[in-house]
């Protein structure tokens, strides 16, 4: 079974949002996306300083099967990248939730979230 | 599931990579029943199907052997690529689904040449699973018997298996030994069970429509739409060693004849491409600043462990140590032409 766990904000677009404490959020892609797509062989990533507002395409992912942008769920500052995704893509398929997250930014403003999705209701989303 | 030329189809049982490994090194089967099966009857049977294929029905000496080969149209394009298989009284026709309504025009198209001959469409009534990978072969002799050893690439032969009448080929679209076993719609799903209890000793995994991709895709066997299509010779698409021109007269001999000799407008190469990002279909091959050709199918080769594509050039381009480049989403990446196929079986032991 997919999970998808409460404690995430999760957008339309399949990726997920952890906030952490002083204002720095995690993103990454939502179990549905990520058995959606299938084996990931590459996982194309901005560079942490980059900036970008809310919906904007942050990165390209790629499985055996198709190629998709990344689009932010939240505007923010890049301050950290997951560089293990360069070598283990797959990992975005064993753990999206955990080894496999992509970045954390710096949140611009916070209120954004507001128009995410809870987990039941994402849940709710992905299997209409 | 998706969707695919009206079949519902699974893309993955579990994941494209293990289910290409699978059959790289131990056995995996596939449902591949949405391929279609027409079948030639009557006394100028042979006839008409050798004036339809560009290879030579006279290589099938003898019933229950079967060769690769294309429909052309008379403008050298490929109308589709198929099976033939020589039965004890008529000839078995294995299409492309996609291309099931358009081959059944075109054969009756020039049916009326050919007194006496008919044909059947029994693609709805047959069912098809492929056996394919290394340990193929203990799984069909688990199946039908230790003999079936004896069977050699292309040949066929019938069988029953509790009460369950299927016919056995040894072919397949894998680049693997293998086998493919037709049966009658209503006892399909209990073949695939026994199939599946059979080969669960040598640890048989069912393989969906991704590595089925993948596997040709590694081996070279070209895909109707993407490497093949009505504006493609099969000469231009590395199949000319499937083209008899001296057989005799045949739907689109003229024009592949004045191809060979007056050289191929185009030509399908291997190409190798250096960078995590995959070559996908339709992405511009280029060389220096300009567009030289197009990617056909593109992909991870999951054994070979890198990118491969394959895609159309001039012939001058296509000699192997070319280089070239892909365009992946605005960046050319460095790609070197290769000699085809990108993976070939050991068939050593």
């Amino acid at each position: 079974m997919l999970s998808y766990p409460a404690e995430l904000k999760y957008v339309k677009t399949h990726e997920y949002v952890r906030s952490e404490s002083n204002g720095v959020a995690v993103i990454g892609i939502t179990a549905f996306a990520a058995d959606q797509l299938g084996d990931v062989t590459y996982v194309e990533l901005p560079k942490a300083g980059a900036k970008f507002k809310k919906e904007d395409k942050f990165g390209v992912i790629e499985s055996v099967k198709s190629v998709s942008d990344l689009f932010m769920p939240i505007g923010g500052e890049v301050v950290a990248v997951n560089e293990r995704l360069s070598s283990e893509p797959e990992l975005v398929n064993h753990d999206c939730y955990g080894e496999g997250w992509m970045i954390k930014v710096k949140v611009s403003n916070d209120s954004e979230l507001k128009e995410a999705l809870s987990a039941d209701q994402y849940k709710e989303f992905v299997v209409e | 599931m998706v969707e695919f030329a009206g079949w519902n189809m699974p893309v993955r049982y579990t994941s494209t990579i293990a289910e290409h490994m699978v059959v790289r090194q131990g056995v995996g089967f596939f449902d591949v029943s949405h391929m279609g099966e027409f079948v030639v009857t009557g006394d100028h049977a042979k006839d008409f199907v050798q004036y339809m294929i560009a290879n030579d029905v006279e290589k099938l000496k003898e019933p229950n052997r079967a060769l690769y080969t294309q429909f052309v149209n008379y403008e050298g394009g490929t109308v589709d690529d198929l099976l033939v298989y020589r039965r004890e009284r008529d000839y078995l026709l294995v299409v492309n689904s996609a291309n099931i309504d358009k081959d059944w025009q075109w054969l009756n198209r020039h049916l009326s040449l050919f007194p006496g001959v008919k044909i059947a469409d029994e693609s709805s009534a047959t069912a098809l699973i492929a056996v394919q990978g290394p340990k193929a072969i203990e799984v069909v002799k688990a199946l039908v018997g230790a003999d079936v050893e004896q069977l050699k690439s292309f040949q066929s032969r019938t069988d029953t298996v509790d009460g369950i009448k299927i016919g056995v080929a040894r072919t397949g679209y894998t680049g693997e030994d293998g086998f493919e076993i037709f049966v009658h719609a209503r006892d399909a799903v209990r073949l695939w069970e026994l199939i599946e209890k059979k080969g669960q000793p040598f640890g048989i995994q069912p393989i969906g429509l991704g590595a089925r991709d993948t596997l040709r895709l590694e081996s070279c066997l070209p895909l109707y739409g993407h490497e093949l299509d009505d504006s493609t010779s099969p000469i231009e698409a590395a199949r000319g060693w499937t083209v008899k021109l001296d057989k005799g007269d045949f739907i689109g001999r003229d024009k592949l004849i004045e191809q060979k000799e007056k050289g191929l407008p185009k030509q399908l190469v291997g190409l190798v491409t250096e960078a995590q990002a995959l070559p996908r279909q339709g992405y511009p091959i280029k060389l220096g600043n300009k567009e030289v050709g197009r990617v056909t199918s593109g992909s991870q080769g999951i054994f070979v462990g890198h990118p491969i594509a394959l895609g159309f050039v001039k012939p001058e381009l296509a000699q192997p140590g070319q280089n070239l480049a892909v365009e992946i989403r605005g960046t050319d990446v460095p790609a070197r032409v290769v000699p085809l196929p990108f993976y070939k079986r050991n068939r050593t032991k």
